[in-house]
């Protein structure tokens, strides 16, 4: 047996014979022509031929992924007809009589260029699809079908990557899993892959050889893993696991669209964490009602120096007309303890997670702020937003970031850039300080959201990062667990909602004890709001609240 | 010649599904219509050639239709940006 690691980006295990996707050959003939016309015309057949093609595929992807993968070949079509591009062709054609293979190529690179040389990331992208629309009418000239499975048994696909027209166009019941050597969580064969359900693993790199066509494999997408000849031991383990899925899978593919109600009548709303644009994905496919948690870092982590304004209105807007309405909330910037980056120059310090952290960076450094607000609001006439700042300990920080959003919002009115007058201001409770002054601080803000993890660690006076505290680091602590329950009780005599975005909101184990308290909100990473729904669904509360309750006051929880 | 002049409402600009549907609606017509941002004017039936001009939410462009059918395209066209784009 031999065992490659991948990425997994689509859950699931898949069982069967490896097959490699084939391409048409890549390099076409360059020739020169005789009859110009005569070639003109080989191209306009071919052309016709990819336009029809398209058609079919956009009304396959209509049926099977939606209006928005069929718009994508619609798009196709109008690039293959688009008359610069056709142009292009022709001046090739007729001015150097060369042939139309040549013609298309070149054609292609230079529309290719001009993609990629635009200033918008999104227009870039566009050049993949040129790309793949000149393969498309090049294969035609060349005779070569376009890559399919000659397979009659089903197959786990490798190939090196796989355009969107190449993944569409696969016949699905043939496919019991992805592993391509490139690609990303955000490719095309990812999206397609997790909103089909097939498992899939992108990245394995060179490790994936031709040599292995044929051979038995499994692979696991929720771990990456590629076992190729598996052994009798690995087989069996997979097998129990893919059927414990399947089962799962099922159960919890009933719940969607459900509510998040208790047998006796207890509701509470289930939200998703996320850290990047593209987890509106996950977020959408597990059904969760709004996003609770936004983490705004990856903007700053991915970066060499500070993101623009634009940059970030342009991630946030993504979020917020992809959740189409629902609520979601964009914590600010919460750089520091053990999220270091190079460019904000920050002072080593002994103690980073007591340091200069989060929303005391934010205050500390008032125009870095205010070009994170000022995207924030401007994004804010997309959808329901929610602000949310990090790290607060005083009442005093908090009046202190509301004036500035003040100061944001006359700039904005005074520009007459449009925002919504209805974003909520919250602040994260992850500080004993800031639960100690909840009552207080319930009068400044629209919500709160604990932190269990930060809170934990403040409140038990144990370090996260340090792994010999384990046994000390405990937050189902009746410490930590009573400042919540004091958090939600201030919040509600204020006519606020709370919520639990930490780790232990998707703690299954502690859902009744929240029901019981009262919280309003779960927070939670998107694959645990389904398993989470099903525990608060199963719940009954009648009678036991109390004695949740009477337990947290003896402080035997 | 029809004339006017429109502030891009969408918030992702001329991106390619607008700039495909706006490409789809130009077809219907006769006449030639353009779209003009900072000087560059472009045939909306050149579909790349509109994503190309990148124009974003916020920003104005100059709309001419001039043909035949201008007195009906032109109108349309107008209707067509205020419901789309």
């Amino acid at each position: 047996m031999m065992t490659i690691q991948g990425k997994g980006v689509s859950a699931g295990i898949g069982m069967g014979p490896l097959y490699f996707f084939r391409r048409a050959a890549a390099e076409a003939p360059c020739y020169t022509v005789q009859d110009a016309q005569a070639e003109w015309q080989r191209f306009k057949d071919a052309q016709a031929m990819a336009v029809e093609q398209l058609g079919d595929l956009a009304e396959k992807a209509r049926a099977e992924a939606g209006d928005d993968a069929a718009f994508l070949f619609e798009t196709h079509q109008m690039m293959a007809e688009d008359m610069d591009y056709e142009e292009a062709i022709e001046g090739v054609i007729r001015e150097e009589l060369l042939n139309a293979e040549t013609a298309v190529s070149r054609a292609c690179d230079q529309f290719v260029e001009m993609f990629a040389s635009m200033d918008d990331s999104y227009m870039q992208a566009r050049a993949a699809d040129i790309r793949d629309v000149s393969r498309r009418i090049l294969s035609i000239l060349c005779g070569t079908v376009q890559g399919s499975i000659a397979s009659d048994v089903p197959v786990l696909l490798a190939a090196d990557d796989l355009a969107p027209s190449e993944t569409i166009q696969l016949d699905k019941s043939k496919i019991l899993g992805f592993i391509t050597a490139g690609g990303s969580g955000s490719s095309h064969t990812a999206i397609l892959a997790r909103t089909m359900g097939i498992p899939a693993i992108v990245g394995v790199g060179d490790a994936l050889r031709m040599e292995y066509e044929g051979r038995s494999v499994i692979v696991d997408g929720s771990t990456g893993a590629v076992f190729i000849d598996p052994d009798e031991d690995t087989t069996r383990r997979m097998t129990q696991r893919r059927e414990e899925q399947v089962a799962r899978q099922k159960m919890l593919e009933t719940l969607k669209g459900q509510e998040n109600v208790t047998r006796d009548g207890r509701s509470i709303r289930v939200y998703c964490n996320i850290g990047a644009p593209e987890d509106v994905d996950a977020v959408l496919a597990n059904d969760g009602g709004g996003i609770g948690l936004f983490r705004s870092e990856f903007l700053y982590l991915n970066a060499e120096t500070y993101p623009t304004e634009d940059e970030q209105f342009e991630a946030y807007k993504a979020v917020l007309t992809r959740m189409d309405g629902r609520e979601v909330i964009i914590r600010t910037c919460d750089i520091g303890a053990d999220k270091q980056i190079d460019y904000f120059d920050l002072p080593r310090e002994e103690n980073p997670a007591m340091g200069m952290r989060a929303l005391r960076i934010s205050l500390s450094r008032p125009d870095f702020f205010r070009t994170q607000l000022r995207a924030l609001y401007r994004a804010s006439a997309y959808g329901k937003l929610g602000i949310m700042f990090p790290m607060v300990t005083s009442v005093w920080e908090v009046r202190e970031a509301k004036k500035l959003i003040e100061r944001v919002k006359a700039e904005l009115t005074q520009e007459g850039v449009p925002f919504s007058e209805h974003v909520q201001i919250g602040i994260m409770i992850e500080t004993p300080a800031a639960a100690v002054m909840s009552d207080v601080l319930a009068r400044e803000v629209d919500f709160f959201s604990c932190g269990t993890n930060d809170l934990t660690q403040y409140t038990l006076a144990c370090d996260r990062q340090n792994n010999d505290l384990d046994r000390f680091y405990d937050p189902h602590h009746p410490a930590v667990l009573r400042l919540i329950r004091m958090v939600v009780e201030n919040a509600h005599k204020n006519g606020i909602w709370v919520g639990v975005c930490g780790e232990l909101g998707a703690d299954l184990s502690m859902a009744e004890t929240f029901l019981s308290i009262g919280v309003d909100e779960l927070s939670v990473t998107p694959r645990a709001v389904l398993p989470l729904r099903r525990t608060i669904r199963e719940a009954n509360l009648i009678g036991k609240a109390q004695e949740i309750l009477a337990a947290l006051d003896r402080g035997t929880v | 010649m029809f004339e006017f002049v429109y502030t891009i409402k969408d918030p992702v600009g001329i991106h390619a599904r607008p700039a495909g549907l706006l490409s789809k609606e130009g077809r219907k017509y006769k006449s030639a219509i353009t779209v003009e941002k900072d000087g560059n004017a472009v045939n909306v039936l050149k579909l790349m050639a509109l994503m190309k001009l990148g124009v974003k939410c916020g920003e104005t462009v100059t709309v001419r239709v001039e043909g035949e059918d201008e007195a009906v395209a032109g109108p349309a066209m107008q209707a067509f940006f205020s419901a789309n784009l």
